[in-house]
């Protein structure tokens, strides 16, 4: 705790005007990846629910140390990329193979191009931009959904604006434990992070 | 000094500017130098764009990029309002400098996605020093090569044709055409190296947002971090999805040269018309643009202070890629002959001799000298590491992979199958103003990027230095389960201390 720039680095209140309700939770400061890796290990036998760890770089087996489940985002991106191969063929069958109409938005017709003597269903001429579209779909569907299943873009967060707390991206790691967690007791909970060799825990403000 | 520091003084961090380019099996070479500190990574980076003034180079460099741009300008302008014609083409010279420029510019692309992509999924940890401004490189590149068949079709505001759009006249593209699986390719390419791109540079916009003194600079980071908080639940995710995008960028990459080449392979040209063109075109396309980041690393890292986080160890990997490239490359226009005079088809075999030998002789041994003779020093581990060499010889690759599109358009379009319709193409000053000013476009874009961007992916730095493993205990202990070495003390460490990385070289300090 050396240059941590805050006041209020302690687990006791800082004031008695601090009520319970404005607190967002508790932000401890570890030393370097190994020292969070164990502090999570203990967090998550502890049996907190809603609590994060918080370092300038992804490390190598936090996930199991935190217990994270393995994220649906690749099953998603598979439907993506197989609708995105469906919609090729389709949309290029009935472009250039076909002259029924159908309703998208407006009425459209196809048009069956007859070019240098190839079958008007040419399945061949059409796994080009059948491939592209899997890769566009999946590929977009791989970044949004990943936003999306993190909840970002979210520009307003307290540990935000918590003061030290912006060295996270730098150099830092942090755990943080919220509030809202059943478990969670301002002295209780601060003592624990302490136990766990934390070098500083402080209070953040909602 | 914090706490992630502290814990390492007593052992030694590799020197900065140290030799460690040294292959000593067992160890691995350390790929960022003079620090074990993440927070000096940070600083290296984010001190280009915090910086209130920028090397005067840079402005040099940016007044001359404004000025080639404001050339594209009145040259696409001028096009536009005049015509095609304005340009050297002819018949049966009907692509030239517009398609040349078009496929130099797709295949500079290429090397950012193999960087970011291809190197990621082989664990190349020593991509990460590059790869940011490699995939940048990547994007300017692919805008460059989107004017020319923009502009190339002559009357630009039918372009919407190119798309599947639903209008009046009920007419549809023609998916059966190379040309259209070519937009498709080219455009999903830019769309996927843009997120991909994006996606990588989200953690280190969130270390500017966070380290920024202006309003300015905390808002325009903090809009396009989009909150990013280093949450290892965020970095679960993040990474199942940057795994995800290289493994869908990997199958791009190669599917959109091969694309480009079909627009050849499938005709019927003399010249073109070879199955060898796909495979060929993506050797061609990461060599040039292996040479291309070679061209930008270079100066770059000289500029900004970046040699210890683009070591010569970076450009020694990425000269290898040219050699074997450029190889790669040589082995595919001897082929092409061998395959012109065993196919017995008197056409093909004339183009080839004519293209070694016929008017366009000079642009074919330009070629042939810069992409498969003068790699060859690359063999040599001194030119492989000599900053003006590999800087030299870098030019010359991006000169005859031009060459080498040249070649292959205007060589086999002017002589084709009928003697009478043979032409010659010459440029016109609006060929030539449109190519150089497609370079003012790539360097203006480029050189906005190094100013305001990081230029280094800083987190993936950290995550491939030895401190950011879990187990980690120390430089000095990591050797400990093999016994102190009695001669570890090396010239470039500390005094006292056990560098990570050793020369096995007798005789070396």
């Amino acid at each position: 705790m050396t240059t941590f720039a805050t006041p209020s680095s302690t687990t006791a209140p800082a004031s008695t005007e601090t009520s319970v309700a404005q607190t967002w939770g508790l932000v401890a400061r570890f030393a370097n990846p190994a020292e969070l890796m164990h502090a999570a290990e203990a967090v998550r036998k502890a049996g907190y629910r809603y609590w994060d760890c918080h370092s300038p770089f992804p490390i190598h087996g936090i996930d199991h140390a935190m217990g994270i489940s393995r994220t649906i985002l690749p099953v998603v991106v598979f439907g993506a990329g197989a609708a995105g191969c469906t919609l090729g063929f389709l949309l290029q069958s009935f472009t250039n193979s076909f002259d029924f109409s159908i309703w998208a938005l407006v009425w459209v017709t196809g048009y069956p191009f007859l070019i240098s003597g190839k079958p008007l269903l040419s399945f061949p001429a059409f796994v080009p931009v059948m491939f592209e579209l899997t890769i566009l779909l999946s590929a977009l569907t791989t970044a949004f959904g990943m936003l999306a299943f993190n909840q970002l873009p979210e520009l307003y967060h307290p540990l935000l604006k918590h003061p030290g707390f912006g060295r996270a991206t730098d150099d830092r790691f942090f755990i943080s434990i919220e509030a809202r967690d059943p478990q969670f007791l301002r002295s209780k909970t601060g003592e624990f992070l302490k136990s766990l060799g934390a070098s500083s825990v402080e209070v953040v403000e909602s | 000094m914090s706490a992630s520091s502290s814990s390492m003084q007593g052992h030694a961090v590799p020197a900065s500017g140290m030799d460690n380019t040294i292959e000593s099996p067992g160890q691995r070479a350390p790929l960022v130098l003079g620090t074990g500190d993440f927070h000096a990574v940070t600083n290296q980076v984010c001190r280009v764009t915090e910086h209130p003034t920028v090397p005067m180079a840079w402005y040099v460099a940016f007044g001359v990029s404004l000025m080639l741009l404001g050339a594209l300008g009145v040259a696409v302008n001028y096009l536009i309002f005049t015509g095609v014609g304005v340009w050297g083409l002819n018949n049966p010279v009907m692509w030239a400098f517009d398609i040349t420029n078009f496929v130099f510019w797709v295949g500079i692309g290429h090397a950012g996605t193999l960087i970011s992509a291809i190197l990621f999924l082989f664990r190349q940890k020593w991509r990460t020093g590059i790869n940011r401004f490699a995939e940048a490189m990547t994007i300017f590149a692919v805008i460059c090569a989107g004017i020319f068949p923009g502009i190339h079709v002559g009357r630009v505001w039918f372009a919407y044709w190119l798309f599947p759009i639903p209008n009046q006249m009920e007419m549809w593209p023609q998916f059966r055409s190379p040309l259209l699986w070519d937009v498709f390719a080219v455009s999903t390419y830019f769309t996927v190296s843009l997120v991909f791109w994006y996606i990588g540079l989200i953690p280190d916009l969130a270390t500017l947002r966070d380290r920024a003194k202006g309003t300015i600079q905390q808002f325009a980071y903090g809009l396009f971090a989009l909150g990013w908080r280093g949450s290892a639940r965020h970095w679960h995710r993040y990474e199942v999805a940057y795994l995800l995008l290289a493994a869908l960028a990997t199958p791009l990459v190669l599917s959109v040269h091969s694309v480009v080449s079909f627009d050849f392979a499938v005709s019927q040209l003399p010249g073109w018309h070879t199955t060898i063109f796909p495979p060929y075109f993506v050797a061609g396309a990461i060599f040039s643009g292996f040479a291309m980041v070679v061209t930008l690393a270079v100066p770059a890292r000289e500029l900004f202070g970046l040699k210890d986080l683009i070591t010569m160890r970076h450009l020694d990997n990425m000269n290898k890629v040219i050699l074997v490239t450029g190889c790669m490359v040589g082995y595919a226009y001897s082929m092409e002959f061998f395959i012109a005079w065993y196919s017995g088809a008197p056409y093909e075999q004339f183009t080839f001799i004519n293209r070694a030998f016929g008017q366009y002789w000079w642009a074919y041994w330009i070629m042939v000298s810069c992409n498969v003779i003068t790699p060859q020093l690359f063999w040599f581990k001194k030119v492989r590491t000599s900053i003006p060499a590999m800087f030299v010889l870098s030019l010359f690759v991006n000169v005859g992979m031009w060459f080498e599109r040249y070649v292959i358009i205007v060589s086999s379009l002017a002589n084709d199958f009928l003697p009478t319709s043979w032409d010659e193409f010459i440029p016109t000053w609006v060929d030539i103003a449109t190519m150089l000013g497609a370079f003012g476009l790539f360097g203006v874009l480029f050189l906005l990027f190094c100013r305001y961007l990081p230029m280094i992916a800083i987190a993936e730095v950290k995550s491939v230095m030895p401190e950011a493993n879990p187990h980690w205990e120390g430089y000095g202990k990591a050797h400990s389960a093999h016994g102190h070495d009695p001669h570890g003390h090396h010239g470039g460490a500390p005094a006292g201390s056990q560098p990570a990385f050793q020369d096995p070289r007798p005789g070396q300090p």
